[in-house]
């Protein structure tokens, strides 16, 4: 009689045990929650707790249970719609004072959450939020660095007062000298300078500069990184749980921004690119005078003032944006404020500053940089759409001597707020241009998941009774193969956090369908062999093994196509690959082996079977 | 319950001219209505914004689209998804646009016709993006089919690799072609779907081709055509039976799976349907009318004398 290996119900046994418990957290569901966190970024203690706890009691909003989680205040409550006024009810009351994100938290038991098992994560068609894409302007990243080449060789040559026209022109740098005799001095000294460039020398008195491709590459490279970090950081600054920030492609980065609902602020939050410069005040000078001859003294530097009216500033910056190691919005003497904290050198500069300079006024400029929409006009120094725009927010007399903390007024208190988050989160590398938003209700992600999930039921239900109607017993024994393939696919998907999209449900609903397709070409194969006359025992085994080619040949070119798709897909269609792929491991695990295991159980140690319910 | 009591013995190959024929009227339709009509390409592809927004009470939906027009925008589509107090509309990019706050200006538009108009979905997909997920998603087509091409051609055979690439590029053709016919909405997800489609209708030719192999090795007095007509028949019940358990979970899926996933659960209902045809009927007859032999599906003689000849 055939031996049935018993290491294989071992195996099945320790999977779908395992496979159970990684699931098990995905049936409890989700509350509908709000994560607070303090403007101020402090801590949210009992006290606040009580305080936010007193404001939804006064407006009969009842809250199913409050926890604090990592200096935030987690809000749960019953309906969606609870929270929703919850969440209006504390931004109209405290929106000062907090910020409300929606979230959802699981209600995962805790004894299986101190395992570390964690339900799937819901993508944002299913939960709610915003979805942005952007793409990052390699090009200009790359010019900039040119422009900083130019710059360079053009004040070397200067200092070495070899007269020359220096020009930059579609990413090459061209020097035309003088006196053509300087040629190859003048290369080995760019050569000398820098020796990652490429120059070249043409025609008598041409030098050519160019970067490298490698160059290039890290130029682009070293900027898109930059400018993740900083949307990562300006991401964490908008109080949202559970963001996503990735980059896709090759110069593309996504947001994920879970329960947002607001994609204004987020818009103007991640693209800005406010910065702050202190400069002297030219007061030997008159603005108005030279506003009107358009003769602005060497040296100086004519701005705009935020109130009105012009004002000269000294050319020489004492500190940048880029120097300033901590922001945080405050109020001086009841005025919006931003206070500041400058790095080392920073710090130095200003002291020396402040020392030589006590009673003249210093100037805070205020520095965006925007893309222009067609038609839109700019009010600062324009460069193709870029628009660079500078306002002098603030001109004091310096007071006292200081270094580096002081704080800065002449904001609105939304922009201070929002000045201060830009300069923590640091400054992107090169501009963002937004091409892709996506807004999903939370109304419509509960929608989608209910309809997602009913489908699910029903479709598998009308397969369940097919395959019942069709193969009897046997047909039973599928159902039971395939309910354990949902289940290790949802556990395999939990176990890998890949997000759950709506699309990834609809790959499940196919891959049950699919999945069918293994046991019926096994059972098929059963039926065979008796018709031939074979004995049960013999059938079973001939089923299992000559259906197996088949099987195994079907998947793997299926498993090929599922990850060509999950290689080039990107939202939607990754989404499906993740779930047809596993699925497809899945499948062929609980019907190859699974359901041998369950049919030898029952009918394979019967030593004199006469039929089998095939 | 059995389809057959016994194994079928149906024609199939020797009426092959007859599935050639549907073949060739399906395709050649599709080409004709993807021509005349074309896709109604979604704003994955074309780029442009939609905005669904739900009201408490059914509204007009002249009223909305007048509302949106009167906000700047042209030509835009107003329509209901669902119920009637669910609209949206979607407007196309303009050269050039700031994509920033069109969605922005919509449901600002939108709440003037009822201030109960509640956001429930945004989509806004710069033109930039568009023309790449389409040329992303044909690399993914060319890309799983020289896969399909090197695993068949490896396990089974050439002429058999070139049978169920044909095969499998045949179900896309009229899956577009209805789409084209009933302007239903073609997007990133439906495309997901006639990717799907291929790979199921690969799974169903390679199940009919592993059948054909075993059945070279049984009848060894057979003819080709004989062999693979008797392993479409011994196959067929499986091949059914698969369909139709797919069919009842794509279909509810289109039934009750929400707006979002019509076009396509609908897709892979349409491929299910063409996949099993052309998996069964086109993959094997264009096997046999590349004269596939036993031979071809024979492991290689080893010939030792050649390489003694070498000196």
């Amino acid at each position: 009689m055939y031996q049935f290996p018993t290491w294989r119900y071992w195996l099945v046994a320790i999977v779908m045990i395992a496979g159970i418990l990684l699931a098990l957290p995905n049936i409890f569901g989700d509350d509908p929650a709000l994560q607070l966190a303090r403007e101020d970024r402090a801590a949210i203690d009992a006290s606040g707790e009580q305080k936010v706890r007193s404001i939804l009691d006064a407006k009969q909003v009842p809250i199913a249970a409050s926890h604090i989680l990592e200096d935030r205040l987690v809000l749960r409550f019953a309906t969606v719609d609870e929270q929703l006024k919850a969440r209006d009810v504390i931004t109209d009351a405290a929106g000062e004072e907090f910020q409300v994100a929606l979230t959802n938290e699981p209600r995962t038991p805790s004894w299986l959450r101190w395992m570390g098992l964690k339900p799937m994560s819901l993508g944002l068609d299913l939960r709610g939020g915003i979805h942005f894409m952007y793409e990052v302007d390699v090009k200009g990243a790359v010019g900039q660095a040119l422009e900083r080449i130019e710059r360079d060789i053009r004040t070397q040559l200067r200092d070495q007062r070899i007269a020359s026209n220096v020009a930059a022109r579609d990413g090459t740098i061209r020097v035309t000298l003088v006196d053509a005799q300087k040629q190859s001095e003048v290369a080995s000294l760019i050569r000398t300078s820098d020796p990652n460039l490429t120059v070249t020398t043409e025609g008598s008195a041409d030098v050519i500069v160019a970067m490298t491709p490698d160059q290039i590459r890290q130029r682009q490279s070293f900027a898109i990184q930059q400018n993740i970090t900083t949307l990562r950081n300006r991401v964490n600054e908008l109080g949202v749980s559970e963001p996503i920030v990735t980059q896709q492609g090759i110069d593309r980065i996504v947001v994920q921004l879970p329960g947002l609902q607001d994609p204004n602020q987020a818009i103007r939050i991640l693209g800005a690119t406010a910065t702050l410069e202190f400069r002297m005040v030219d007061e030997a000078n008159d603005p108005y005078a030279a506003e009107q001859s358009k003769r602005v003294p060497i040296g100086s530097k004519l701005y705009q003032r935020r109130e009105g009216g012009p004002i000269l500033l000294k050319r020489d910056i004492i500190v940048s944006g880029d120097q300033l190691t901590d922001a945080t919005s405050a109020f001086a003497e009841g005025l919006p404020a931003v206070s500041v904290r400058l790095d080392d050198r920073g710090g130095k500069e200003m002291l020396k500053t402040t020392q030589a300079h006590l009673g003249q006024r210093m100037a805070v400029v205020y520095i965006e940089k925007k893309r222009l929409a067609p038609g839109e006009t700019c009010k600062g120094v324009r460069s193709g759409d870029q628009c660079t725009e500078e306002e002098v927010i603030n001109a004091a007399t310096i007071q006292g001597v200081f270094s580096s903390n002081f704080q800065i007024t002449g904001l609105q208190h939304q922009e201070a707020q929002e000045l201060a988050l830009l300069l923590r989160s640091g400054s992107l590398a090169t501009a963002n241009y937004l091409v892709e938003q996506r807004v999903i209700g939370p109304s419509m992600g509960q929608d989608n998941i209910q309809s997602g999930l009913r489908a699910m039921m029903i479709g598998m239900a009308l397969t369940f009774v097919f395959l019942i109607l069709y193969y009897r017993a046997f047909g039973a024994i599928a159902c039971v193969v395939l309910a354990a393939n949902v289940i290790l696919l949802v556990a395999v998907m939990s176990l890998l956090q890949a997000s759950l999209s709506l699309p990834g449900i609809a790959g499940i609903v196919l891959t049950v369908g699919m999945a069918a397709d293994a046991n019926v070409l096994i059972y098929e194969r059963v039926r065979e062999e008796l018709r031939l006359g074979n004995t049960p025992q013999a059938s079973i085994n001939a089923g299992f093994d000559k259906a197996f080619s088949a099987i195994a040949d079907s998947n793997i070119t299926t498993l090929i196509v599922g990850i060509v798709l999950f290689a080039f897909g990107t939202g939607p269609i990754k989404g499906f690959a993740v779930t047809l792929v596993i699925g497809i491991a899945t499948s062929l695990f609980t019907a190859v082996v699974g359901s041998r295991v369950l049919i030898q159980l029952i009918w394979g140690r019967q030593r004199k079977l006469a039929a089998l319910p095939v | 319950m059995e389809f057959f009591r016994k194994t079928p013995n149906i024609g199939f190959m020797q009426n092959r001219v007859w599935c050639y024929g549907i073949s060739a009227v399906l395709i050649l339709g599709s080409i004709v209505l993807l021509a005349l009509r074309g896709l109604n390409l979604g704003i994955d592809f074309t780029g442009g914004v939609i905005v669904e927004v739900g009201y408490t009470n059914s509204v007009d939906l002249d009223r909305a689209r007048d509302a949106t027009e009167a906000a700047g925008f042209r030509d835009p589509v107003v329509q209901t998804v669902g119920s009637s107090r669910e609209i949206m509309v979607k407007v196309l990019p303009k050269e050039g646009e700031d994509i920033n706050h069109v969605a922005e200006r919509i449901v600002a538009a939108l709440k003037t016709v009822d201030a109960s108009a509640q956001l429930r979905r945004t989509d806004v997909v710069g033109s930039q993006v568009g023309g790449e997920l389409a040329e992303k998603g044909g690399l993914a087509l060319l890309f799983s089919m020289i896969g399909i091409l090197i695993y068949v051609g490896i396990r089974f055979e050439k002429k058999m690799a070139t049978g169920t690439v044909l095969a499998a590029l045949h179900d896309p053709f009229v899956i577009l072609g209805f789409f084209a016919l009933t302007q239903m909405t073609f997007d990133l997800s439906v495309l997901a779907a006639v990717l799907a489609v291929m790979g199921y209708s690969i799974n169903d030719t390679v199940v009919v081709f592993d059948r054909v192999r075993e059945v070279f090795q049984k009848m060894r007095k057979a003819s080709p055509l004989e062999v693979v007509n008797a392993a479409v028949n011994q196959t067929l019940s499986r091949t059914l039976m698969t369909s139709f358990s797919t069919l009842f979970v794509v279909t509810s899926l289109y039934i009750v799976g929400g707006e979002s996933l019509k076009g396509f659960s609908m897709a892979i209902i349409i491929g299910v349907v063409v996949g099993t045809f052309s998996s069964i009927f086109i993959a094997a007859a264009l096997a046999l009318d590349m004269k596939l032999k036993a031979t071809d599906l024979m492991p290689p003689q080893k010939d030792t004398s050649e390489l003694d000849a070498i000196p």
